[in-house]
């Protein structure tokens, strides 16, 4: 793997660290499976891309950008607390509605980036290559977004928060307000995939409509692999484990389109990749339980 | 422990990474390839690219080392294959469909990139302009002189007002399309009647709705239709609609005629470019190119099941006629 395809790995799996740690929130904290990261993926990039195609600022428009599905991912959570409909479904419905808001946002399928300004060129300092710059930055970008969710796990309301999704009937008996809680979780949840997707359109030359399709497989992929490579209890340690992760996904990517030398095509791609996850998910149980074995 | 195992995972992973890469001799050129997606048409592109080297010279397993990744539909995926190829550092790289393009032009402005199958490389930023971008990129768009499909509506069907459109509203190529055809059909005396069809499930419904408001249907290369385009020949002939289409493989499946560009065509433009590109010649100056080769293609079986009836000069001028 040259120096390049795994910068770009890298850079592509801080992109995903977003969408994984908000991907985390919902699925794992709350205990809400919400697919409307697929939409929300791509609206983060939309409102990003015609904010800065506008001429505003990248900074605020990716500000905006996070705002927007963080409303989107509001309403997720109040079509399921409010009006009682099915959590999965609520997320299914919201996913579907997106699709055709963000065709209205951009007006058309794309938007393309390629000659504007992004929080990237703005930032570059010139004696660096941009192929470095944008992991770099993103880098930045991920241990800072990392640290404010870890502060705000720790304070009053993001525990009140944890306890709802872990055991819903206690958390209300101790007076925690638990629609609210979700509204809030499912809102930070998406802002963070908006994030993700807004720094997605700067980096890769524009956003377009499909960008969103599969984000929450590989939301989910990256977490189930943080977690069963680096098991954790520490919240700190858990939200590493889900950047690992979503790094460690793109490299097994990056793994698969070097796999042509043993007979491999493009076609195989997609099987490759799932069979690393899998080999991934299954060695440390294989080594846990080999330890167990060697102890008794 | 925990470092340790996570440390010997990324070992590993780089070591089966590092071993995998492959070694070309130096005298080779390279060219690399990748499509968004696999689909009968792009595949086409990528075939006519390689026959197209293969009659400039350059031949795999020769010459050349020609290597293909399809992103298999993940715009994701796209930017990470664009990096990789960047990084194997390829005499040029062909992007097949616009993000695959967009990925590749937005990672590097050194390596000359040949676009294809894109229709409209000046919105979508790939080049300033079609007459040699100055830049790296140049390519072979598939964007199809409306000017000619809007008269073939005309010759086949000379009495209608109102044309029906079924397309995926979420396509870059075909909502230029359906905007370009707003302008122009007023022109010539008609309207565009829209109906969406946001996936393949939808074309048959969406065509149905365009029952009693329409007097003909035409598609352009839009990947739902085309993938569905049996219920919309179930419509077509149920309601005595004539279809027209843009993509002649339709023609076979019930259109009663298109004028489409072949894509294996555009490839081997592309191909020549890139043959252009390993010679010498600088991307740059290379002019941007539109498909060359347009072929007619005329179902009379399909005329006559959906109303139409058609001059035998208008059959003569087809390339390909289907009984």
């Amino acid at each position: 793997m040259s120096l390049f395809s795994s910068l770009g790995a890298l850079e592509l799996g801080f992109i995903y660290s977003l969408v994984a740690l908000g991907v985390f929130i919902s699925f794992r904290v709350l205990r809400f499976p919400d697919l409307t990261v697929d939409g929300t993926f791509a609206t983060g990039g939309a409102v990003a891309a015609l904010l800065i195609s506008g001429g505003h600022d990248p900074f605020v428009s990716s500000l905006a950008a996070m705002l927007a599905c963080g409303l989107a991912g509001m309403i997720t959570g109040w079509l399921n607390v409010k009006l009682g409909i099915m959590d999965l479904l609520a997320s299914i419905l919201m996913m579907t509605a997106l699709y055709s808001i963000n065709l209205r946002i951009m007006d058309g399928p794309n938007i393309p980036l390629i000659t504007s300004d992004t929080v990237f060129t703005l930032t570059q300092p010139g004696s660096i290559d941009d192929f470095v710059w944008r992991p770099a930055l993103l880098c930045v970008i991920v241990i800072v977004v990392k640290i404010l969710v870890d502060a705000y796990f720790s304070t009053r309301s993001g525990l009140a928060m944890r306890a709802t999704g872990s055991n819903l009937r206690m958390a209300r008996a101790q007076g925690v307000g638990t629609g609210r809680m979700v509204l809030i979780g499912m809102a930070l949840s998406n802002a963070l995939v908006g994030l993700g997707g807004a720094l997605f359109a700067q980096s890769q030359g524009g956003a377009d409509i499909s960008m969103g399709i599969g984000t929450i497989v590989i939301g989910l992929a990256a977490v189930i692999v943080g977690e069963s490579i680096l098991p954790a209890r520490r919240f700190l340690l858990i939200t590493l484990a889900v950047i690992i992760g979503a790094i460690l996904y793109r490299f097994f990517i990056a793994l698969a389109l070097n796999s042509d030398f043993i007979g491999l095509k493009a076609q195989d791609l997609n099987l490759i990749t799932a069979l690393l996850v899998a080999i991934a998910l299954i060695l440390p149980k294989l080594r846990r339980k080999r330890r167990n074995r060697g102890g008794a | 422990m925990v470092k340790a195992k996570l440390t010997t995972v990324l070992s590993a992973a780089l070591l089966s990474t590092a071993l995998s890469t492959g070694t070309a001799f130096a005298a080779d050129k390279f060219v690399a390839v990748t499509a968004i997606v696999e689909h009968p048409a792009l595949d086409a592109v990528r075939d006519g690219v390689k026959e197209a080297l293969a009659k400039e010279g350059f031949e795999e397993g020769k010459n050349l080392k020609w290597r293909y990744q399809s992103a298999q539909g993940n715009t994701g995926t796209a930017a990470q294959i664009a990096r990789q190829f960047i990084g194997e550092k390829p005499d040029a790289i062909v992007a097949i469909g616009t993000p695959s393009a967009q990925a590749l032009v937005a990672a590097t402005k050194t390596i000359p990139i040949v676009y294809s199958a894109v229709t409209d490389p000046i919105a979508a930023q790939l080049v300033k302009s079609l007459d040699g971008s100055g830049s790296n990129v140049t390519g072979s768009s598939d964007a199809l002189e409306l000017e000619k499909q809007v008269d073939l509506i005309k010759q086949v069907v000379p009495q209608a007002k109102r044309v029906g459109i079924v397309y995926n509203p979420g396509e870059a190529n075909s909502s230029v399309v359906v905007k370009q055809l707003k302008e122009l059909l007023p022109k010539s005396g008609m309207t565009l009647v829209e109906a969406s069809a946001p996936r393949s499930v939808d074309v048959g419904s969406a065509a149905r709705s365009l029952v009693g408001k329409v007097d003909v249907i035409y598609t352009n290369t839009d990947n739902n239709v085309v993938s569905a385009y049996e219920a919309l020949v179930k419509v077509g002939n149920e309601s005595r609609i004539p279809l027209i289409a843009a993509d002649t493989d339709s023609v076979k499946r019930g259109a009663i005629a298109a004028l489409g560009v072949s894509y294996k065509g555009l490839g081997e433009q592309a191909g020549v470019i890139v043959a252009r590109i390993l010679k010498g010649e600088k991307p740059g100056d290379i002019p941007s190119e539109t498909a060359k080769v347009l072929e007619l293609f005329v179902n009379s079986a399909a005329a006559q099941k959906q109303g139409v009836k058609l001059s035998d000069e208008f059959i003569k001028s087809a390339k390909v006629v289907v009984k």
